[in-house]
């Protein structure tokens, strides 16, 4: 900690970061364009220019970047040098030179970070009289807009882009005042996480594509702090109304999980709560739900929905009646994860992934399967150049420096997986196998770290290298899960980790709440089909993408009645007598598990037309979300902590609830005029201390409860500066979310059950699946944009076997288009998971592949 | 006493002032062109709508009065799928047409909205679009703003330099 003085007044800094992370941390307005906390200072755009002075007595001072200067001890600042300002306002009437006359039909405008600074700095009259530069558009996916003239050449589109991401399509061109940045041609943005760029552009370069079909003001905005339901992770949203429909989804700043960016899945993933599949009424006899409460029903739960949907139906059915609903092979392997994580590793967070200085990747194409923590992943690998540029005195934050000094090098990751992975490009070393190889793999390196642990017949080649690269590190990850459907590979993971203590276990799990629903301890799907009884009742869940259809067709006749809660007509809602309207992530609450183990609770964002509801609302007769969550906590121990998730509906500041929309909210009072011109009375929320209202405390709410991230003159996402406790740091009133895992003191026995190694057997393939971060997850392949990039179904063998099929091949009796995927061993084929017709499969699975006659 | 006679001396002196009472319905009063009136949506001297739907009027205004949903067509020009004013509740304060970058809300000399039955009140767009540019004849702001819409190409606006060639070599 260092003690600066900013305009002559002492203030406590620290001493390893820069003078506008300091300055920004203690809530001064300093603007700034170039830095951004992810990325670190380049100095590029000269916007947040401040005169340091050389001692108290030094009158002159000289201008200096704040962002490039260290907060030493005793450095003298002065912001409000008269200097200082006209500088600063030169700068930006000199960025405003070509920024084109666009804010009434620009995205960004009313949330604009040039927006923002331009007020700031007082710059508020065109002089410039000549022409302005102009550039052509591109086409840049489903996902973006490209609007090249309101540029200011900030670069950090291409930083973000191309060395926080390691995307390679887009790209700085041309020279001097006209530099452009785009791709070589039109086309979509590779990336997985170009989304980003939304927020990450300062203006309105890059705009949310899918947001402008149905484009509404932030300040017009009814928001609520939500959960991505795509993926296992769960990454913070804030999900957005407008007029009774989703509007958009931003990223809601958690140091601890996303930070600032969420995957394209995540961000773009929300239409689907406006498809036209929507189950907007009930269809059947309601009586049936009531009549289920005898003792005849049995239950299936659903990974997707939320505990208290779950602990609903439970409670509904009774708990020897109720079942988790996930496919048997999926619930044996989350159990074994339970089981692991009761163990001694600890399961690192996103933030402590990024900051781990070795990653083992075992079985799982992240980038696919949890996208979020692929990205987290990828900084990783800088841990040892970081090391390495602070041991020659580079700071860290000072961005190109650093990776001037790494050039190529990166720190160690190994990748160890079926196929390719988008990951493979920063790899040390990559291994493909079988899942079985993959495992073996796995425990050789765990018996090169403990010789306790036990060894496969031969110790495969790389192992020790990997072994070696977790020993010399100082935080090492190891990094798993269920996609591959490999128990040997969990047990594999968990022995590395064991083996070298200290490592982080982190594990892939499928769904947003496969975590709680395993939590809960049901039996799976295949008990569920042996059981007997005269009701069926099935909470969001398609039971024909948990099993093979005709399994689930004699499951499904043999019940008198079927009642399925959904909220997107399925295969599984057509078979069933009773089907009720369920909220989707929009229209319900309720607390989700990540696959850090991280209880968090999601808002609603509106409340739904009736007779939508939350499952839990139609399955138990509470008065609001926390009495179920009480009963949660006081029925299932394991699960007590999560009433700490978030506060309770209890919970006010200043007497007041805490408001969704902002104080600017407009159109109150005409927005449904043309039904009533007497304006309706909010609706009241039981679940949170949230209102559906503009009126409240304008104290910033507790982390896990803050609707949306503005404080005046910062309009922009750059205002979630002011809800942390430092840059880039917790939030403040804590890191929202309950951790429900802490590693046990004393070791476990290593597993002992290593696979035979896998051998290719003729005519018969191992087919095992590929995910897909766009068209794998259930729900958000019904949103258009995403449904665009979604694959059609295929089956990937090596170049090899693809000579021997042609183009098309047939297996499990149809006929799919044959992909090339060289990284595939011989004997291995895959098939896009999810994507029908390959849904409710158990994959891996051996069949015949044949050439298509 | 005095003071007493002297008001109705004053009062009686009045018989014989100017009136200032007209006849109306039969006698309409002078309304100059900035009187805030009824409100309207004017269209460009080209004939195109000239909302374009940027919110700004609706969060100017101080009772929220006014909602409306932004839309663009085929070519990239934004427009108001609805725009709906609810005059029961709008007090002519003329912030709207302050806010209004494109001159397209504006508040006009008429104030005979008199109805019986309040949702009469709310307007429409089609109540409120008119056919002409209203008090500000030559300003057309998609000819200013650098976003390209049908029939204006990028670097067609005013004061716009010509698309960059971006595979030129020359500085």
């Amino acid at each position: 900690m260092a003690t600066v003085y900013v305009d002559n007044r002492p203030y406590t800094m620290d001493d390893r970061q820069n003078l506008l992370y300091g300055c920004l941390s203690l809530k001064m307005n300093l603007p700034y364009f170039c830095w951004h906390p992810a990325l670190g200072s380049v100095g590029a755009c000269r916007q947040c220019a401040v005169k340091q002075y050389k001692d108290e007595n030094d009158q002159g001072g000289k201008i200096v970047m704040a962002c490039m200067t260290p907060a030493a001890e005793g450095t003298r600042i002065s912001i409000e040098d008269p200097e200082a300002v006209a500088f600063r306002r030169a700068v930006i009437e000199g960025l405003m030179l070509n920024h084109p006359h666009d804010c009434p039909v620009c995205d960004e405008g009313g949330e604009c970070h040039l927006q923002d600074m331009t007020v700031m700095t007082g710059h508020d009259y065109r002089r410039y009289r000549f022409e302005k530069r102009t550039f052509r558009n591109q086409y840049l996916g489903p996902l973006l807009n490209h609007e090249m003239n309101r540029c200011i050449q900030c670069y950090r589109c291409v930083r973000y882009y191309r060395e926080y991401c390691g995307g390679g399509d887009l790209h700085a061109f041309s020279i001097n005042h006209t530099v452009y940045f785009g791709r070589d041609k039109d086309g979509v943005l590779e990336n997985e996480f170009a989304g980003n760029l939304a927020e990450v552009c300062p203006t309105g370069v890059f705009t949310d594509r899918t947001a402008k079909q149905h484009y509404t003001r932030k300040w017009d905005l009814q928001m609520a702090p939500s959960l991505c339901v795509h993926c296992g992770v769960g990454c913070g949203t804030t999900v957005a109304e407008r007029y009774g429909s989703v509007r958009r989804i931003v990223n809601r700043y958690n140091s601890e999980v996303n930070g600032y960016f969420l995957c394209d899945r995540g961000r773009y993933g929300y239409e689907f709560a406006d498809s036209e599949r929507r189950i907007r009424e009930a269809r059947g006899n309601i009586e049936l739900l009531k009549a289920a409460r005898g003792g005849s029903a049995i239950g299936i739960g659903s990974p997707r929905a939320s505990l208290e949907s779950n602990f609903a139906l439970r409670r509904l059915v009774g708990p020897e009646r109720f079942y988790a609903g996930m496919a048997p092979r999926e619930a044996r392997l989350l159990a074994l994860i339970l089981e692991i994580l009761r163990g001694p590793a600890r399961t690192p967070s996103l933030r402590e992934i990024e900051e781990s200085d070795a990653v083992l990747m075992l079985g799982e194409d992240l980038t696919n399967s949890a996208p979020r923590m692929a990205l987290s992943v990828r900084q990783s690998v800088r841990q040892k150049t970081l090391a390495g540029a602070e041991r020659l005195r580079i700071p860290r934050w000072m961005d190109h420096a650093v990776r001037e000094f790494a050039q190529s090098d990166h720190g160690p990751l190994f990748i160890a997986s079926a196929g390719a992975t988008r990951l493979d490009d920063i790899a040390t070393r990559t291994f493909r196998g079988a899942p079985r190889d993959l495992a073996r793999l796995g425990f050789a390196v765990a018996h090169v770290l403990d010789a306790r642990a036990p060894a496969p017949h031969e110790i495969p080649d790389g192992a020790s290298e990997i072994a070696g690269a977790l020993k010399e590190a100082a935080r090492p990850v190891v990094i798993a899960g269920a996609t591959l459907g490999s128990s040997s590979i969990l047990r594999a993971a968990a022995n590395i980790a064991w083996a070298r203590p200290g490592t982080g276990l982190a594990f892939v799990v499928p769904e947003a709440n496969s975590m709680g629903l395993a939590l809960m301890g049901a039996p799976a799907l295949g008990a569920a089909m042996q059981a007997d009884g005269d009701t069926l009742i099935v909470l969001e869940n398609d039971l024909y993408r948990r099993a093979p259809a005709e399994e689930v067709d004699r499951f499904l006749a043999r019940f008198r009645h079927i009642v399925a809660l959904d909220s997107l007509g399925n295969a599984t809602t057509q078979k069933a007598e009773l089907v009720l309207p369920a909220a989707t992530f929009a229209e319900g609450s309720g607390t989700f598990i990540s696959s850090e183990g991280r209880a968090q609770r999601a808002f609603r964002v509106l409340a739904p037309p009736a007779p939508i509801q939350d499952s839990w609302r139609w399955l138990a007769n509470w008065g609001g979300l926390d009495e179920g969550i009480a009963e949660i906590a006081a029925a299932l121990p394991q699960l007590a902590a999560i009433t700490r998730a978030a506060p309770g509906e209890e919970f006010r500041i200043a007497g007041q609830k805490i408001p969704r929309e902002p104080h600017r909210y407009s159109g109150r009072t005409a927005m449904l005029a043309q039904i009533s011109v007497h304006e309706p009375k909010p609706p009241a929320d039981p679940d949170a201390p949230l209102s559906f209202s503009m009126e409240g405390s304008p104290d910033p709410p507790p982390a896990a409860v803050t609707p949306f991230f503005w404080t005046p003159g910062w309009n922009s996402y750059q205002a979630v500066n002011k809800f942390q406790e430092e840059i880039a740091g917790p939030l403040r009133g804590g890191v929202p979310g309950v951790r429900l895992f802490e590693p046990v003191e004393g070791a476990r026995e290593f597993f002992a059950e290593i696979p035979q190694p896998f051998e290719p057997r003729e005519g018969e393939w191992l087919v095992v699946p590929i995910p897909h971060i766009f068209g794998s997850e259930e729900l958000s392949r019904e949103s258009p944009a995403i449904a665009e990039l979604a694959p059609p179904a295929y089956v990937a063998v090596n170049r090899a076997a693809a000579d021997q099929f042609g183009p098309e091949a047939e297996m499990l009796g149809r006929r799919v288009p044959v992909r090339v995927a060289s990284e595939l061993p011989d004997g291995v084929a895959a098939i896009p998971a999810g994507i029908p017709p390959f849904e409710g499969l158990e994959l891996p699975l051996r069949t015949p592949i044949r050439r298509a006659s | 006493m005095f003071s007493l006679l002297e008001t109705i001396w004053r009062v009686f002196l009045h018989a014989f002032h100017k009136r200032v009472t007209i006849q109306y319905p039969d006698q309409k009063p002078y309304l100059a062109p900035r009187w805030r009136g009824r409100i309207i949506l004017s269209r460009d001297p080209d004939g195109g709508e000239r909302c374009v739907a940027c919110y700004l009027c609706a969060i100017a205004c101080p009772v929220d009065c006014i909602a409306l949903q932004a839309t663009e067509d085929d070519t990239g020009r934004r427009y108001p799928a609805f725009f709906r004013i609810n005059f029961s509740r709008c007090i002519f304060c003329g912030y709207c047409e302050d806010a209004c970058p494109t001159y397209a809300i504006q508040l006009t000399p008429d104030f005979e909205m008199g109805e019986y039955r309040r949702p009469n009140l709310v307007y429409e767009k089609e109540d409120l679009l008119i056919n002409g540019p209203g008090k500000y004849p030559g300003y057309n702001f998609w000819r200013v703003a650098g976003v390209k819409i049908g029939g204006k190409d990028k670097g067609e606006a005013q004061n716009e330099g010509r698309p960059v060639d971006l595979h030129t070599l020359l500085p």
